[in-house]
This record gives structure tokens, sequence and C-alpha cells, in this order.
């Protein structure tokens, strides 16, 4: 089964670190294994540098099963008893209803509209952690 | 196997990168048929899933994917079998919550939600096909009770 297609993401999900936030950006249609991989990756890079928070960027992704769903939900869990909280950048309107009628609404996940907005959103946490919630508009 | 761009397929469902694949042909098939980007995340959706289940608890098996049409109405069925043990208490599978394995167990009465029209048939011991269809501008007819 090799060389019909592009291969899917077969590999890894690189997890960038800026400043003391992680940015994963997922693209296309994940494996499993990929998806569990990544879980591994960013619990062990936020163990290994200080981060307060992990944004992972869905702007590419299509589709979000009750699998990637687990594995979202599970790295905001990590990151939090690490002290980090989790934003999901940039999912698709598709992607949203379907998973709101799949019966996941990812509890415990902030989300942002974009990765722009989610880091923004991180900063202001650390400033003022009650008023992290409010959106502000940019001027 | 298939030729690009043609809706009537047989896949198998062996692995991961299979998982894979029925979820890019159920896209093209979705697409190629008329299904908007919603309709079209919603069967891709409800195809991982089921494909899924066939994987993990029927051991593995196959999907097959056909276009149809009523009333002039085209759709896509997609049917999923494995010759796996089988779903001893239907009620329990399709309810939120319940799972036998490691997922969230929103799989199949998740996937249920997403499709129009929605079977299974499985028996302990002689496997499951669960049988999905969507339509291209929703369901010709009534919504049934559920």
């Amino acid at each position: 089964m090799t060389g019909a297609f592009p291969s899917p993401y077969g590999g890894q999900v690189p997890v960038l670190r800026i400043g003391d936030v992680l940015l994963v950006t997922l693209q296309g249609d994940l494996h499993d294994g990929t998806a569990e991989q990544l879980q591994q990756d960013v619990s062990e890079a936020a163990a290994d540098s200080r981060v307060k928070g992990v944004v992972i960027d869905l702007s590419g992704v299509e589709m979000v099963d009750s699998f990637l769903g687990r594995v979202l939900s599970d790295i905001a869990a990590k990151t939090r008893l690490l002290a980090a909280e989790t934003v999901v950048a940039g999912m698709r309107p598709a992607v949203a209803i379907t998973l709101v009628e799949l019966g996941l609404t990812l509890p415990g996940l902030r989300t942002a509209l974009s990765s722009d907005e989610a880091l923004r959103l991180l900063g202001e946490a650390s400033i003022s952690p009650r008023h992290g919630r409010t959106r502000q508009e940019s001027p | 196997m298939q030729t690009a761009g043609g809706v009537s397929a047989c896949l198998p469902i062996h692995s991961d990168l299979d998982l894979v694949w029925v979820r890019q042909h159920v896209r093209q098939a979705a697409a190629q048929l008329g299904f908007g980007l919603v309709a079209q995340t919603k069967l891709v959706t409800a195809a991982s899933e089921l494909a899924r289940n066939t994987l993990v608890h029927g051991g593995g098996g196959q999907m097959a994917c056909a276009p149809v049409s009523r009333g002039g109405v085209p759709g896509l069925r997609l049917a999923f079998s494995d010759e796996g043990p089988g779903i001893p208490d239907l009620e329990q599978a399709l309810r939120d919550g319940y799972t036998s394995g490691e997922g969230l167990g929103m799989g199949l009465g998740g996937a249920r939600r997403l499709v129009h029209e929605f079977a299974i048939d499985s028996r302990p011991g002689s496997g499951t096909t669960v049988t999905v269809t969507s339509w291209v501008s929703g369901p010709p007819r009534p919504r049934e009770e559920k």
C-alpha cells in the first residue's frame, strides 16, 4: 500500500517552541499512530521545558473524530497538570458542527479563532489570570 | 485499487493506514456526488468512527461504498462489515458513553447522529455490518424517531 497516494502523515508532527509556548500545527489526515505520538511528544516537551501554554492549530484539519478528540483532551489534561494551558486554534466551522453532533464538546479545551489569537490569549492569561478569558479586539 | 474519482469501491480495513484511505475515499466520493462541505465532513467523520469500530472491535473487515438515488436525490451508502465477535447488546452499544474499549464511547451513537439512515446487523459470533446512508439534500422523507 505504498506509493499510490502521497503518504498521509505517517511521520511526526513538529512541536515548536516559541517563547514559553509550544505550537503544534496539524495538517491533513492524521494516522492514529501519529496522533498518539504527538500526545507523547507534547507531554514530554511540556515537562522538559517550562511552558505556560500549548497552542494546537487545527486550521489545516478536515476532520476531528472521537479518536482525535480524545487525543486533544488528553493533551489538555496532561499539560494542565504541568501548569500549562492548551488552546485549540482555528478549527474549521464544518469540523466544529460535526464534533457537536458527534457528541464531543471537548470540555477543558480553550479555543481561539486563530493561532495568533491563541498566543494573545495565553499572553494575557499570564498578566492577569482572572481576566484571561475576556476577548479583546486588537487595535 | 479503485480508480481515482470513482464512487463505488470496496476498501479493506486492516490497519491505521486503511482508516486514512477510507476517509479519503469517502471525502472524494461525497464531493463528487455534490455533498456540501459540512455534509462531507459529517460523512467522513461517521465513516472514520465506523471504520475504527470495524478495525478495533471487529478485528478488521471492509467498507463497501456505493452511490444510491431515491426520488432523483443522490446519496452515498457505506457498509462496514467485519467477521468479529458481533455485538451482544445493540441498545447498550448505541448509548453514548458506553465503551468496551479505550475510546470515549461516542463512536456508534455519534456516527448514527451524523448520517440520515443507519442500520446494524449483528449477531454474536457472526460479525457485524453497519450500513449508513446520507442524501445530498437531506433525507427525502421525514426523519425517523431517535
